[in-house]
């Protein structure tokens, strides 16, 4: 019989992860709660790192290992990174071969750009909507598989929880069906947790409404291990909005976008000041602290507010237009100015999450048959991602989960020699759990404090972003966590004003928002007590980097009983590349 | 101090795919720079009509806020378009909200495009690649066949051309433009286009291109200004081709 896997999340790393399990003969059970077509890998925009070489540049596959270690101030899993940076050329070959409409040079092979943090030309691009198309290209892959039987898509279905055998392994999910609110317990040889990055935390960031970190936040409730979830990766060039910060592509930057600000009545380009060897291409959390402090600290912010000048206007507009037109457009719709002749007007907002489920070097999380890949991970980005990495990261994360959830149906080896040992999940366990799930559901739905639960994610976010991104400090972080617990105490005095039983968004929030708070509590604590400033984590207090400490992995769980982070620090593989100062004023240093 | 400027929305509402549809308003406080999406996001903040009675959040479908994942697709003021992307500084109002009737309704403003993600099968809108492992890297291509592709693969399956078409719809069986231009789209590719018959073979049949009525109300509602009228036309041109040949080789 087919070997089923049940993979939640139908973003780059999901959709890629079902293709490599089909094409291995495995029948795969794919669930999203949207069209997987609108995932959120759609958002990315400049475009996904590989060494193609084609610049006259001599790249080489280990100066892209060592950007993406030093970039990520080497807090990476080295042998993790190297194996994605190895393959990153030959997805690059797969996505050319399934139609990716790649920007092409006059000679009709892939062009590249530059990109932060890298000194060569490595980012292979699509207009500014390569994820789009990426994803699209995946999309299409997975539907011809769904036509050959071999997938079976739940959109419009939440994934609620994992369900654990008796002997603590994961033996399938509950999913709810959005439309119908009907409750199922689905089994699986094994779950893949593809569910991308918890920006909604932050509430107003670069992410989908989508991004909420729901599902890693039931995990790590029912277990699973976070590894790094301090790490959040602050965009420097967002576009602030009433409903969300819009992002301003890297590739922006990439192709000769140059930031700025008045000062003494004059343009001061400030990060080609702070920052000679790299400029305007310095590592998103250099340019981030850099606008802030322009900002914040100094005042200097565009007529006093929080905004600096992202400059494209001494560029050529045919060259934009066929480099940036994508993005450009999506300035121009949202504010009104056409930066092709004005410059744009941007912030720095939240963007990624480089910290995650923790998983092994081949996805494998604490729990025996739960992986998880893609930005729901840990892996690849140490405490700071390379611009166009994650594209690359959440491909290649796929290529992995899907094969090793293959072979583990079969092997049921895990990590340190491991082995499953639990038998498929009965009918009634499965009921059992399903019973479960419905009671719990019968209980949010019965919810009728005074709390409004949109307000009280507001609150979060305000709370979050206020205190737990660019710039942090331990007295806020502490003040942070304690009214973190009075937020997860207040959402049990929600009250819903959707009783409906058909297509109820109000209550799956309740839920996601739960999650939300539960997991704004493990990067609050993480960030906590992790007393260095490395890669997007930065305290004054503790202005350096500390490897006697720090150079390890946070990881984190959660106490069943109070929900409260519990962490310690455990060891990683930084073997091949030593640690060394990583600085942006000068060329980066020998290896 | 200045009186509150308010913003006023029209909604039409359905609880269910097969209840009756009404209206309800809402006034809400303005603050520059809102857009349609914003506005519901302050409904769900606080969900109480214009007559001050507390009614259950209009519900809708919205992902990215980027007008790049298609989702918030609706019928604002008329026009079928990304309620994301509609500011309201340029909408007159009162603003109404409906849903895209082409489709189902599930709820409120919420609707069922499966129809065209189903479509893209028929059409095999992918190109047949042998697997994901490594083969022969791809061909080069011409920069200019690549840009024409690259416009057309910003498609996202938002449906607004449905809406606009007045041939989709359930008095038809046409699959509508977007399916045609996705069809046309792996047609132009090197290797997409080895499965060009089968393509064009399926849109040969009742309710493909030839149900195009040329009102071409499409192209002008396409958010992503994707020359759908031209591909169409185009999908013609190689339908009459096939068809010829398929006579000859009888």
């Amino acid at each position: 019989m087919k070997k089923r896997i049940i993979v939640v999340g139908g973003g780059l790393s999901g959709l890629m992860a079902t293709m490599k399990i089909c094409e291995a003969g495995g029948q795969v059970d794919l669930f999203s709660l949207c069209p997987v077509k609108r995932s959120h890998s759609v958002c990315a925009q400049g475009g996904i790192n590989a060494v193609m070489n084609t610049k006259g540049q001599n790249d080489s596959v280990w100066e892209h290992f060592d950007d993406t270690v030093y970039g990520g101030d080497f807090l990476g899993d080295q042998v993790a990174i190297k194996g994605m940076v190895e393959n990153a050329p030959k997805l690059i070959e797969m996505f050319d071969r399934m139609g990716v409409t790649f920007t092409r040079t006059a000679e009709g092979v892939l062009d590249l750009r530059n990109f932060g943090g890298q000194k060569n030309k490595r980012t292979c691009f699509s207009g500014a909507t390569t994820g789009q198309q990426l994803l699209y290209a995946l999309d299409e892959q997975v539907r011809m598989w769904e036509t050959k039987g071999c997938v079976t898509k739940y959109e419009f279905w939440e994934f609620v929880k994992i369900i654990k055998t008796k002997e603590g392994e994961c033996g399938g999910i509950i999913a709810q069906n959005m439309k119908s609110m009907e409750i199922e317990a689905f089994a699986g040889d094994a779950v893949i947790i593809a569910t991308g990055g918890p920006g909604f935390v932050f509430g107003k960031c670069t992410a989908s409404t989508i991004c909420t970190g729901s599902a890693v936040s039931s995990c790590y409730q029912d277990g699973a291990y976070l590894g790094n979830p301090e790490f959040i990766q602050i965009h420097p060039t967002a576009i602030p909005g009433d409903d969300k910060n819009r992002l301003m592509s890297e590739s922006a930057r990439g192709e000769g976008g140059r930031v700025w600000t008045y000062r003494d009545g004059k343009p001061w380009y400030f990060l080609e000041d702070m920052y000679p060897a790299y400029g305007n291409l310095v590592p998103r959390d250099i340019a981030a602290r850099a606008i802030f402090k322009v900002c914040v600290h100094m005042g200097l912010g565009i007529n006093g507010e929080n905004r600096v000048y992202l400059d494209l206007s001494h560029i050529d507009t045919d060259y934009l237009n066929r480099k940036l037109g994508g993005i450009l457009e999506i300035y121009e719709e949202f504010v009104g100015d056409d930066p092709r002749k004005v410059p744009m007007q941007i912030f720095p907002a939240v963007h990624y999450s480089m910290g995650g489920m923790w998983v092994d070097i081949y996805h494998r999380t604490n729990i025996i048959g739960l992986f998880s890949s893609g930005e729901c991970d840990y892996q690849y980005h140490g405490a700071n991602r390379l611009g166009a990495n994650s594209l690359l990261s959440a491909t290649h994360s796929g290529t992995i989960s899907g094969p090793k959830a293959m072979e583990f149906t079969k092997t049921r080896e895990w990590i340190d020699g491991a082995k499953a040992v639990s038998a498929p999940l009965t009918a009634e366990e499965l009921a059992k759990a399903k019973a479960d799930a419905e009671a719990e559901f019968e209980k949010l739905m019965a919810m009728d404090g005074e709390e409004n639960a949109y307000v009280l994610h507001k609150e979060l976010g305000e709370l979050m972003l206020e205190n737990v991104a660019i710039e942090r400090h331990n007295d806020r972080l502490e003040y942070c966590g304690k009214e973190l617990v009075k937020i997860l105490k207040r959402w049990d005095n929600i009250g819903l004003t959707d009783k409906g039983r058909w297509f109820n968004q109000e209550v799956m929030f309740v839920r996601q928002l739960r999650n939300m708070i539960v997991y704004a509590r493990a990067i609050t604590q993480a960030a906590l007590q992790r007393n260095e400033s490395r890669g997007a984590h930065y305290k004054e207090e503790f202005p350096n980097r500390d490897d006697e400490n720090f150079l390890k992995t946070t990881r984190v769980k959660c106490n069943p009983q109070t929900l409260a982070p519990e962490i310690d620090y455990i060891d990683f593989d930084h073997s091949m590349i030593k640690p060394r100062p990583r600085r942006y004023d000068i060329a980066k240093g020998g290896k | 101090m200045a009186e509150q400027k308010k913003v006023h929305f029209i909604i039409e509402r359905q609880d269910s795919p097969d209840s009756a549809p009404y209206t309800e308003e809402f006034l809400l406080d303005y603050r520059p720079a809102m857009n349609v999406v914003s506005s519901l996001m302050e409904i769900q903040k606080n969900p109480v009509n214009k007559a001050g009675k507390k009614v259950s959040p209009v519900v809708w479908e919205c992902n990215c806020l980027e007008k790049v994942c298609g989702a918030c697709m609706m019928v604002i003021n008329g026009k079928a378009r990304q309620a994301c992307a509609a500011l309201i500084d340029q909408l007159e109002q009162p603003i109404r909200l409906a849903p895209a009737r082409t489709f189902p309704v599930i709820r409120d403003l919420m609707i069922d495009r499966s129809v065209m993600f189903e479509n893209l099968k028929k059409v095999q809108a992918w190109v047949a690649v042998d697997g994901s492992w490594e083969v022969k890297p791809a061909d080069r291509q011409n920069p200019y066949t690549a840009t024409e592709a690259y416009e057309i693969s910003r498609c996202m399956t938002c449906g607004c051309c449905m809406e606009a078409c007045p041939n989709v719809g359930p008095q038809s069986d046409f699959i509508g433009p977007a399916a045609i231009g996705q069809a046309h789209l792996f047609n132009l590719h090197p290797t997409g286009q080895y499965d060009k018959h089968k393509r064009v073979g399926a849109l040969m049949q009742k309710g493909g291109s030839s149900s195009c009525g040329n009102s071409q109300n499409c192209v002008q509602a396409c958010p992503k200004q994707i020359k759908l009228t031209t591909y169409i036309a185009q999908m013609n041109r190689d339908i009459n081709k096939q068809a010829l040949k398929n006579i000859f080789s009888k």
